[in-house]
């Protein structure tokens, strides 16, 4: 074999360039402002490569010079939840959104990208959503094991528990459905769809559920279950189609049952 | 003086990042845990397929010396035995401890664990939840550390990045020097040994299936510290990966496993739609080629014949590095078992396989080298210990599927009381241990890189270390272009002295964070091509054609880099093989 000769791949020169206009903020106390980018178009692009291409060559269509954009992602293959932010207005996972389906019929809409709007701006389209890994700790969303040395096998677990439990396994704490519930916000202090399908997750788990009560009262009163007003945003945004409202449901169920229970036992 | 509670920095919360905190807090030690994402995001949530543990629950007759002989023959009898034969052995009771925090493996009728089979095996013996286990697993330990760190064992420093070590007078190990990714401070914090878990390296070839944070940096600059780096040029490239604009995206082995068919157009540059080129015009190589295995050729050789289409023969679909893998002509009930894998392609392609043509090709995917580290899982610096993908144990050659996530964990578990014992042990530090040189040696290249009056932009130079990489420390690899690569990355090195940064700013400068990565990025870059060039024979994922024959004499061998004068010096150490006598490995009769 001769040495191998390598091209850089060479894309199909279409000329057309795709509008993309950018929320920015330099700093969470700096004004906001929108910068515009032309980028060449490339079929199958996503929103992490449109922004890698802005790194590129970080230049306004007004030719003036900017700075490479912040945004959070690390997998690109929507798994490790990094990614969220506003595209086109509504909260979607930048790396798993593609071009194509975001440029209008004609293909020359402009992409607008804006951060989150529910959490903090650390700056640009990076927002600060530890809120979510407090509200876990909150609902000891764990299995409180004896240890990790060797204690045999765990409890057998018919398979319809798993096909149950793992739907719930699948959030990737995006922080979506918190963002596009109207009862997220300060004055309820809710702590979000997310949390308590992990709450559910775990009162399911034949070990877990022995923090169950514990949950239950976690998720009682204010800021608890009761403040869902069932707008069901929360399970048309997700992802990853995690069974949300039912969550909720059960979780409210459980959570009164306990209520009452706590009543008497006082 | 030994320390009262010793205090352990853990660097990396993928799997053997926690691992190796959930020990030590267990143990009562007090933990630092670093991690430049949220740990919960790092890139052990990627893995799909499995984990591997011989639990014979099918009633194969399937047991740990038989996973430890296939690991130690699927890797060339390149790693040392002694840990591959702990692992395979802890391997039952890890799977048990993960079932009892939580993870909903895939279960059988009775309630039992469900396991199916991998490549390089003829056991089931791997254990799934799904099709997302690695994603699975790491939530379990998460979970676990987040139930320490609410009892004050454990504290994260999510949003820093390990920069370099603290080394005293003596060489030996007294903390780490990290920077906050917001406020972009550089700082030191004291510990009594520190674990590295930073996984991969998969951005030093641009493109790979790795998550975008690993890229091998802290790696690096612990090598360039005086760290032995081993095994570098043991890179693998698995076969069917997505290109993708940023990343390649894994297509698993189970499509042509079903029926999937290679090809790539007679002509390249045929316009038609690839559905509608008739099969005379097809080219069906792998089938041509391999009449007996035809689409299952083991992955190694899919991986070579796919890359010689495309570079060699200039086959490529319309002059691109990319061929068909055709799942459109499967009855529905095949396409339904493929039902997550073609949602993947579906969703991040936009076009459905069922009906088109998947574009594909090998991706970079795994490396099996890394950090030097004894059975201890210690690194040739005192208190520096290592575990995961960033240390080059178990795996030798090549790795097996499935074996990865369970290395993971054994090494954290491993690491992490070997860590306490260490440290309990350590006599005190003279003076401030080195704490205010390596700061100030820190902050002083922080200085130079946004002081930099230069016309370079680093993300070019990126581009250039990823297609140079690609090109010649991959799938095929010849002297000549080794050596070009070489020349290219002290060409790279050279440039990066002037790179200017548009962004200037010290707050939550993500590319200024990415430009000191990709310094440690071109040096590991010439770890990999020097090991590489010097090897000359073939073994496991490292194929050179002008030594097509592994060479056992000269190279059974681990490779050892270390950083002198600027450049790595290679050197060579014995492989411990005292269990299992080196046999050739044939593709052919499997
Ligand atoms: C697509 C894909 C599928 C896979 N499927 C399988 C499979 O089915 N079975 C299997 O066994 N293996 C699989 N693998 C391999 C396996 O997933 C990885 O080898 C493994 O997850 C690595 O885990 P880790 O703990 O070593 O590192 P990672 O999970 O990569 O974690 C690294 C950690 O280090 C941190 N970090 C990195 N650098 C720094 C720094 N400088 N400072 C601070 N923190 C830092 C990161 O934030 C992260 O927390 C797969 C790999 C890929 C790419
Ligand atoms: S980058 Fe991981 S979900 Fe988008």
């Amino acid at each position: 074999m001769a040495a191998a000769e390598v091209t850089t791949p060479k894309h199909p020169a279409s000329g057309r360039t795709i509008t993309v206009k950018v929320k920015r903020q330099r700093t969470p106390d700096a004004a906001a402002v929108t910068e515009t980018f032309a980028i060449p178009y490339r079929p199958n692009m996503n929103i992490t490569s449109v922004l890698g291409e802005i790194a590129l060559n970080p230049t306004t269509t007004e030719g003036k010079g900017t700075t490479p954009i912040a945004y959070d992602a690390n997998c690109l293959e929507e798994i490790c939840g990094s990614c969220a932010m506003l595209i086109n207005g509504k909260a979607m996972m930048a790396c798993s959104a593609l071009v194509d389906k975001l440029t209008g019929p004609d293909g020359n809409g402009a992409i607008t990208l804006a951060p989150l709007s529910k959490f903090p701006v650390v700056r640009d389209l990076a927002v600060d959503r530890s809120v979510l890994f407090e509200n876990l700790k909150r609902v000891k969303a764990w299995v409180p094991v004896d240890g990790t040395y060797d204690l045999g096998p765990a409890p057998r677990q018919f398979p319809q528990v798993q096909e149950q439990r793992y739907p719930l396994s699948n959030c990737i704490s995006c922080t979506i459905c918190m963002e596009v519930c109207p009862q997220f916000n300060d004055a309820t202090g809710f702590v979000g769809a997310a949390t308590i399908a992990q709450a559910k997750l775990f009162n399911m788990d034949p070990s877990g559920a022995v923090l169950k009560e514990e949950r239950l009262r976690a998720l009682a009163g204010g800021g608890g279950v009761q403040e869902c007003s069932f707008a069901q945003n929360c399970v048309q945004a997700c992802p990853k189609q995690l069974p949300l409202t039912e969550a909720i449901s059960d979780m409210g169920r459980d959570v009164f049952v306990q209520q009452v229970k706590d009543f008497f036992r006082r | 003086m030994a320390a009262a509670t010793p205090r352990i920095i853990v660097v990396g919360g993928g799997l053997a990042g926690l691992s190796a905190v959930i020990k030590i807090a267990e143990a009562g030690g007090k933990v630092d845990l670093f991690s430049i994402v949220p740990v919960k995001r790092s890139h052990s949530v990627c893995a799909q397929g499995g984990i591997n543990a011989a639990k014979d629950l099918k009633g194969e007759g399937d047991s740990v010396l038989k996973h430890f002989d296939d690991t130690v023959y699927g890797g060339d009898f390149l790693a040392n035995q002694t840990p591959v034969k702990n692992m395979t052995a802890q391997g039952p009771a890890i799977i048990d401890l993960l079932d009892r925090m939580g993870v909903p493996f895939n279960r059988t009728p009775e309630g039992l664990l469900d396991f199916r089979r991998f490549g390089g095996t003829l056991y089931q013996r791997t254990a799934f939840a799904g099709a997302t286990t690695g994603q699975q697993l790491l939530y379990a330990l998460d979970e676990q550390v987040r139930r320490h760190e609410s009892e004050g064992k454990v504290t994260k420093y999510e949003g820093w990045e390990f920069l370099s070590a603290v080394l005293d007078d003596n060489g030996v190990c007294r903390g780490i020097c990290a920077m906050d990714l917001r406020s972009m401070e550089v700082r030191t914090f004291p510990a009594d040994a520190i674990i590295i878990c930073t996984g991969g390296n998969g951005a030093i070839f641009g493109k790979s299936t790795n998550s975008v944070v690993c890229t091998g940096s802290a790696q690096s600059a612990l090598y360039q510290q005086g760290a032995f780096y081993s095994n570098g040029e043991f890179i693998q490239v698995h076969p069917t990966a997505i290109p993708g604009e940023d990343k390649l995206r894994l297509m698993s082995e189970s499509a042509r496993g079903e029926g999937g068919r290679v090809w790539v157009p007679n002509d390249k540059h045929d316009k038609r739609a690839a559905q509608s080129i008739p099969e005379g015009d097809r080219w069906y190589f792998l089938e041509e080629k391999y009449p007996k295995y035809g689409n299952l050729v083991p992955r190694d050789i899919a991986t070579r014949e796919i890359f010689k289409v495309v570079y060699e023969d200039d086959r490529g679909i319309d002059g691109q590095p990319m061929v068909y893998l055709d799942v459109s002509h499967l009855s529905p009930e095949r396409l339904n078992k493929l039902e997550g894998i073609l949602e993947i392609y579906e969703k991040f392609v936009g076009d459905d396989p069922r009906k088109v043509p998947m574009k594909i090709f090998p991706g970079m995917h795994y490396t099996m080298g890394g950090l030097w580290v004894d059975f201890q899982q210690q690194t040739n610096i005192p208190g520096v210990f290592a575990a995961g993908e960033a240390d080059y144990s178990i795996h030798g050659a090549n790795r097996l599927g499935a074996n990865s996530l369970l290395s993971c964990i054994y090494g954290g578990f491993v690491a992490g009381p070997e860590a306490m014992k260490y440290a309990t042990s350590l006599p005190a530090q003279a003076g401030d241990g080195g704490h205010a040189a390596e700061k100030q040696r820190q902050t002083e290249f922080n200085s130079m890189l946004l002081n930099n009056p230069g016309t370079e932009n680093p993300f070019k130079l990126w581009r250039e270390l990823g297609e140079t990489m690609t090109k010649h420390a991959t799938i095929v690899r010849y002297n000549a272009g080794l050596d070009e690569a070489d020349a290219k990355l002290v060409e790279l090195l050279d440039r990066y002295r002037n790179v200017n940064l548009s962004d200037k700013s010290q707050w939550a400068n993500t590319s200024f964070a990415f430009t000191r990565q990709l310094w440690n990025m071109l040096q590991l870059g010439r770890v990999i091509v020097k090991g590489a060039r010097l090897r000359d024979e073939s073994r496991g994922a490292h194929y050179k054609p002008a030594f097509e024959k592994r060479d056992d004499e000269r190279f059974l061998k681990t490779t050892m880099a270390a950083f002198k004068d600027g450049a790595p010096e290679i050197t060579y150490q014995e492989v411990d093989t005292q269990f299992i006598t080196p046999r050739p490995r044939v593709y052919t009769s499997t």
